[in-house]
């Protein structure tokens, strides 16, 4: 079981906007696919995924406001 | 082949400085929106695959509106029959034209350089090293991203990243038909004035000659922020 969290972005920005989830839970994951789309004020961005494995979880939802360093997904 | 200078100056200046990197040209003409995204979307496919060289793609695009992922179609009042587009960079609602230059920077990030805002910030000092060029004192604004001349904004900016890519970039208007921007709520902002490089000159800009001019700026402005102290 692993966690993917949210990286660094850029010097004093610490929260993101999750735009869309490309994959749904149970769906396999190879490393370094993008795994979801974020969004700060001007910038849309996707997020790879550090892991090989299953979507176990997606610890955040479309919409929500989210940190630096927060678990983005459980992978398994 | 672009090199970028390395600068040292006092602690008052923020300098920006950059290792030598290479970058092709590419002008689209006046193109197709969805035409030209899709060139994107290639060239920054094989820029991430590391096949292709860093590219600045030049373009005016058909008259559309276009909203980003932290936009709102609220944002768009009335089109009279321009097409709205919903598209995959940040920022909010945008209208695009002919007399209206697109810049795209498909770049790779790396090392030091993997700083969305940097990255942000970058393409605002290249908007405002263009505007230099015609004697136009321009200036970035705390708090809202984009160019702007006297409190009206001439530049906009709004950027998609994938693998470290990336692409969309910024539009600065030139010759543009600023009546559209009424129509929209430009970037989300309340009450943004919009204004153009032919009325803050009151003549008509040669267009080719801006593009000459914007893709300098590009060449001329380093990419990496670093603050260094004298001595």
């Amino acid at each position: 079981m692993a966690e993917l969290k949210l990286p660094e972005l850029a010097e004093g920005v610490s929260e993101a906007v999750v735009s869309f989830w490309h994959f749904k839970e149970g769906d396999s994951i190879k490393e370094g696919d993008e795994i979801v789309e974020m969004a700060t004020d001007k910038a849309a961005f996707n997020v790879p995924c550090k892991f090989s494995g299953i979507l176990k979880k997606r610890a955040v939802q479309e919409g929500d406001t989210i940190k630096v360093g927060q678990t983005l997904a459980i992978i398994e | 082949m672009v090199r970028f200078r390395r600068y040292k100056v006092d602690k008052t200046n923020i300098v920006r400085a950059s290792s030598l990197w290479e970058m092709r040209y590419l002008d689209l003409g006046l193109s197709d929106y969805k035409e030209a995204y899709r060139v994107q979307r290639e060239v920054a496919d094989k820029v991430a695959r590391g096949i292709s060289e860093n590219t600045l793609i030049i373009t005016e695009h058909k008259s559309i509106i276009t909203i980003g992922r932290t936009g709102s179609r609220k944002h768009v009042f009335k089109t009279e029959g321009i097409e709205v587009l919903n598209i995959d960079r940040g920022g909010d609602v945008t209208y695009h034209c002919p007399g209206q230059l697109v810049a795209y920077p498909i770049f790779k990030l790396e090392k030091e350089a993997k700083d969305i805002h940097n990255f942000l910030r970058f393409l605002e000092d290249v908007g405002v090293n263009f505007l230099s060029k015609y004697d136009v004192c321009s200036e970035t604004v705390p708090g809202l991203r984009g160019v702007w001349v006297k409190g009206e904004k001439i530049g906009s900016i709004g950027i998609g990243v994938k693998k470290w890519v990336t692409y969309h970039g910024m539009a600065i208007n030139i010759n543009t038909d600023l009546k559209p921007f009424s129509f929209i709520k430009p970037c989300g902002i309340e009450g943004v004035k919009i204004t153009s490089l032919e009325v803050l000159l009151k003549k008509r800009i040669d267009i080719k000659d801006a593009k000459r001019k914007l893709r300098e700026s590009f060449e001329e402005v380093p990419l990496l922020a670093e603050a260094v102290c004298k001595g």
